[in-house]
């Protein structure tokens, strides 16, 4: 039996303080509900804020509700109830093109017919701008985005990367106050995948307005957020700053969701104050007499040899390169964790150090944090 | 007439696609291709030996086609048959030219070629791009009508043209047959392949419904319209019962009417003017031949594959 000593809800170190946005924020959705006409609930009461020159991700599995969000500040889908509010202006009934917002589509839609200096003005000559401004708008998102040279091409002979180019020069032409972006890299190939991922982060930074951005990639929305928005089944989980919700995730949807590999859930008991699983016990002052979920990231423990810290019996290793996934038992819950150094062989006894903070506590019952 | 075209289009494409699908042996190879050859010129012996033998008949004398049946020879009278065939008057006030009747027949092609896809185009966008009240209902309305073919509701259809005083016009020959289900399904399912995000796109982009409609829609549909285009064109050209009901005036007469007009013999023993019908079923199906041939690529396309 280990016992560890657990400074219960020890702040980590890898929490960085969530960047709260200086002046009135950009976007406002206060309450959002959609309702579809066959009754189902797509978002059930969402209040976020987007602040100036944020860049907030909309992150969940499919159904989640996340685009129905994003559309729903588009003004592509009607609000049934709440208020969204851009630039303290509500929105609510007002067109899309109305709205002061610019969207970057998953499968571009980029206007097959037109070339490529058509697709980026079409907005702005319906808006009636005039036609010298036009062209030097034009002009300077094609150098901002290096697609000067393919100004009178057509979308068709344009790779994917450059298409996805060219449908974000469409969205910065219009000049928005939030920049509305829907998978944008989900059609393109790992690596280009990658390499936009990071051209937006700096895009979105040098441009400095706010944005909205959904995915259904963790690593996407990590990577690319200030502020991160996990949804579920139309309900926020979570909102905060990529690290605090690695670092401190607010349910076992969140937990679970958000790293990969994700994180490692096994029931516990607590009794008088300590939590035990099997083998493992800890500290849990303040937590009450009853069933648990125990948390634990993968790259948290250290593994250890046989009779140290608690029992692990290795079934399957894993290689990723850098490091190691060790899949094995603990007691009866089956755990993976990271390893980078140690190299097990599957079938061998170990044992593992866990350090209390690494142990985070959700209810059974909602799967909320503890 | 329309047969005359179309299947000497379809037997050029099948004939590149055998050559390109099938590849036998070398020592076979000779063989196959003389099969396919056969095969091919036997199609068109069979599709162009009749327009052969009117064009060659159309070229003699009435008697002798008249004594001697129909020709296979050049007859060296191809200049004066074709030129009285377009320019020389006929009819009960000698007015009726060759040259009245193609125009006729181009007015009726063109204005329903031109007014079907205007109507039809108009009539999809609206059953998948707006959200009304039993919009379903009205396109499968409109697909039923595909039962009732004019042969069908000719008299009635009839009563409405000529209680609206458009007898003897070119509105009353083709505004009454400018509703077309086929057109409109074509269009429905061509519109229907064209992606949602086009369309909040260019709602983004502060296009309204007219303007999407027009900037986006048609310029996306353009092979679509020139398939619609050559095959209402051809049937507008080769309408022969409708104008013949419509119209009594012979100012009105199309160039299929016309073959019928100059057989008939207006004095007892003379002999029909049979090298004129000819020729002019010869003059008739040129216009529909030649659009085939003009847009044949674009047709194919406009069927087989939507440009997205």
């Amino acid at each position: 039996m280990t016992v560890l000593d657990a400074p219960f809800a020890a702040p980590t170190a890898a929490t960085a303080p969530s960047r709260a946005p200086a002046g009135d924020p950009t976007l406002t959705i206060d309450g959002a509900v959609k309702r579809y006409p066959n009754g189902a609930l797509a978002v059930k009461g969402v209040d976020i804020t987007v602040g100036q020159g944020e860049l907030v991700v909309f992150v969940g599995p499919s159904g989640c509700g996340k685009s129905t969000l994003l559309r729903m500040v588009a003004g592509l889908e009607s609000v049934t109830e709440g208020e969204i509010r851009i630039d303290g202006r509500r929105v609510n009934e007002a067109e899309p093109a109305d709205r002061n917002i610019a969207m970057v589509f998953q499968n571009y839609a980029l206007y097959p017919h037109m070339s490529v200096r058509q697709n980026l003005a079409y907005g702005l000559k319906n808006r009636g701008t005039p036609k010298e401004e036009i062209a030097r708008k034009v002009e300077e998102a094609a150098a901002l985005l290096q697609i000067g040279e393919f100004l009178d091409r057509r979308p068709s002979q344009l790779s994917g990367g450059q298409r996805q180019r060219v449908a974000m020069g469409r969205a910065i032409v219009r000049d928005p106050a939030i920049f509305l972006f829907d998978e944008p890299l989900s059609n393109l190939d790992a690596k280009l995948r990658t390499q936009m991922r990071l051209e937006i982060k700096k895009l979105q930074r040098r441009l400095g307005v706010a944005s909205i951005y959904v995915t259904h990639d963790q690593v996407e929305a990590m990577t690319l957020a200030d502020r991160i928005v996990v949804l579920n089944k139309g309900e926020v989980e979570q909102i905060g700053a990529p690290a605090d919700v690695y670092a401190r995730p607010a349910s076992t949807f969140v937990a679970s969701f958000m790293g990969a590999p994700a994180m490692n859930l096994m029931p516990a008991e607590v009794r008088d104050g300590m939590a035990t699983h099997g083998e493992l016990s800890c500290r849990a002052p303040g937590l009450p007499d009853g069933p648990v979920m125990m948390g634990l990231r993968a790259e948290a423990p250290d593994l250890v040899g046989p009779g140290e810290g608690t029992p692990f019996t290795v079934e399957a290793v894993e290689e990723l390169g850098a490091a190691r996934l060790v899949h094995g038992h603990m007691g009866d819950a089956e755990v993976a964790i990271l390893q980078d150094a140690s190299y097990p062989r599957p079938g061998a006894s170990a044992g593992l150090r866990i350090a209390p903070e690494d142990l985070h506590f959700f209810d059974a019952g909602t799967g909320k944090r503890m | 007439m329309t047969l005359a075209a179309e299947p000497s289009a379809a037997a050029g494409s099948a004939g590149t696609r055998v050559r390109a699908d099938v590849r036998p042996p070398r020592s076979n190879a000779w063989k196959a291709e003389a099969y396919h050859h056969a095969v091919l010129i036997f199609g068109v012996l069979l599709m162009m030996t009749p327009v052969a033998t009117a064009f060659l008949s159309s070229t003699y004398d009435p008697v002798v086609i008249h004594n001697h049946g129909l020709q296979m020879g050049y007859g060296g009278n191809f200049a004066s048959t074709y030129e009285a065939v377009l320019f020389e008057g006929s009819g009960f006030s000698g007015e009726v030219t060759g040259m009245l009747m193609l125009g006729n027949s181009f007015v009726l092609g063109l204005g329903f070629a031109v007014g079907k896809i205007i109507v039809s185009m108009l009539a999809a966008y609206a059953i998948v791009y707006f959200r009304f009240p039993l919009a379903s209902l009205c396109f499968w309305t409109i697909f039923i009508t595909l039962l009732l073919p004019l042969e069908v509701r000719i008299l009635p259809s009839y009563e409405v043209v000529q209680s609206l005083g458009l007898l003897n016009s070119y509105t009353g020959l083709i505004l009454p047959l400018i509703a077309s289900a086929t057109g409109t399904f074509f269009f429905r399912q061509f519109f229907k392949s064209v992606p949602d995000e086009l369309l909040e796109a260019a709602r983004i982009d502060g296009a309204g419904p007219l303007r999407f409609f027009w900037d986006i829609l048609v310029p996306l549909s353009r092979t679509m319209m020139a398939a619609i285009f050559i095959i209402m064109f051809v049937v507008g050209w080769n309408q022969y019962l409708w104008p013949t009901l419509m119209t009594t005036e012979e100012g009105y007469f199309t160039v299929v009417r016309g073959i019928r007009q100059v057989m008939a013999v207006l004095y007892g023993s003379q002999v029909p003017d049979y090298n004129e019908a000819l020729g002019m079923a010869v003059i008739a199906m040129l216009p529909p031949a030649i659009v085939v041939i003009l847009f044949q690529r674009m047709f194919i396309k406009g069927l087989v594959e939507t440009e997205k």
